[in-house]
């Protein structure tokens, strides 16, 4: 434990913004480039976390609870949500026979 | 140090893998290995509780249900639907001025102080129950209602419509 708090003393901020940065650009690349529902659900929960860490991480860098109480909160809701979308997935899969995102576009026009 | 910079480059690296592995079963399975070194994160940063609640919520309940959902579908390979190649260059480069522009803002700010933990008890179980059920008392409430109505709403969801069977005599 120790030499983990060691380990944490000499990285800069700026690059764990810039590791929150690169995965929160490659969940929105995951949500443009698949068509399957649940990776593309999968990538807005790479997105939800490259979050999480940045607040952690500006939690402790700002010595404030509030921020991982925050994080806490968003993982309630992140658990809320995956329930409500998987559910969605399921009647999706049921009525077209497929969860195909591109099916699902009748709201274009 | 240096463990920072590997679990680091081991999130992007598995990440990477999430989004571009063909089987979603596979990507399922790389995303637990993702948020598992997420959750190393948060213990290199000191932050134990949230640590313990992403190694149980995420990986335990939100990841298994995904695996759930993925195998009573049955879904594969073979019915993965995949965009043309044009689609995903366009997404992939959409993807990259998105992270240009991040980077390039960050890289405008001061040169930044390195990430110091000044209390260690801050991401405590203590530290923070006490935050949270003094300050964020109320929210805390909320969101047992919003579990709540996700639950009934899922279940709501996922049962077939249609007639209710008269099975109750």
């Amino acid at each position: 434990m120790e030499s983990f708090l060691e380990a944490v003393k000499v990285v800069p901020l700026n690059h764990y913004i810039l590791l929150s940065a690169i995965i929160f650009s490659i969940g929105v690349i995951g949500v443009l480039i698949r068509r399957n529902a649940i990776v593309v659900f999968m990538s807005v929960e790479l997105m939800l976390n490259a979050v999480n860490l940045l607040l952690t991480v500006f939690s402790v860098y700002g010595n404030d609870p509030n921020g991982q109480v925050f994080v806490f909160f968003i993982m309630a809701l992140a658990a809320a949500e995956i329930a409500i979308g998987l559910a969605i997935i399921v009647m999706i899969h049921r009525n077209t026979n497929s969860i195909d995102v591109d099916i699902l576009n009748r709201l274009k026009w | 140090m240096s463990v920072f910079y590997f679990i680091a480059f081991l999130s992007i690296l598995f990440s990477l893998l999430v989004i571009f592995a063909k089987n979603p079963v596979h990507s399922v399975l790389y995303l637990i290995i993702t948020f598992f070194t997420f959750t190393i994160h948060y213990i290199i940063l000191n932050a134990q509780f949230l640590a313990v609640v992403n190694f149980i919520v995420y990986m335990g309940a939100i990841l298994v249900l995904f695996l759930f959902v993925l195998m009573m579908l049955n879904l594969n390979e073979d019915t993965e639907p995949t965009k043309s190649i044009y689609v995903k260059l366009a997404g992939i480069i959409g993807g990259g001025v998105l992270l240009v522009t991040l980077v390039g803002a960050i890289k405008l700010t001061a040169k930044s102080n390195p990430v110091v933990l000044q209390d260690v008890n801050l991401g405590s179980v203590q530290n923070l129950g006490k935050v949270l059920f003094n300050e964020f008392l109320l929210p805390f409430e909320v969101s047992s209602i919003l579990l709540l109505s996700a639950m009934v709403g899922a279940v709501l969801l996922a049962t077939k419509e249609g007639k209710p069977k008269a099975t109750t005599v």
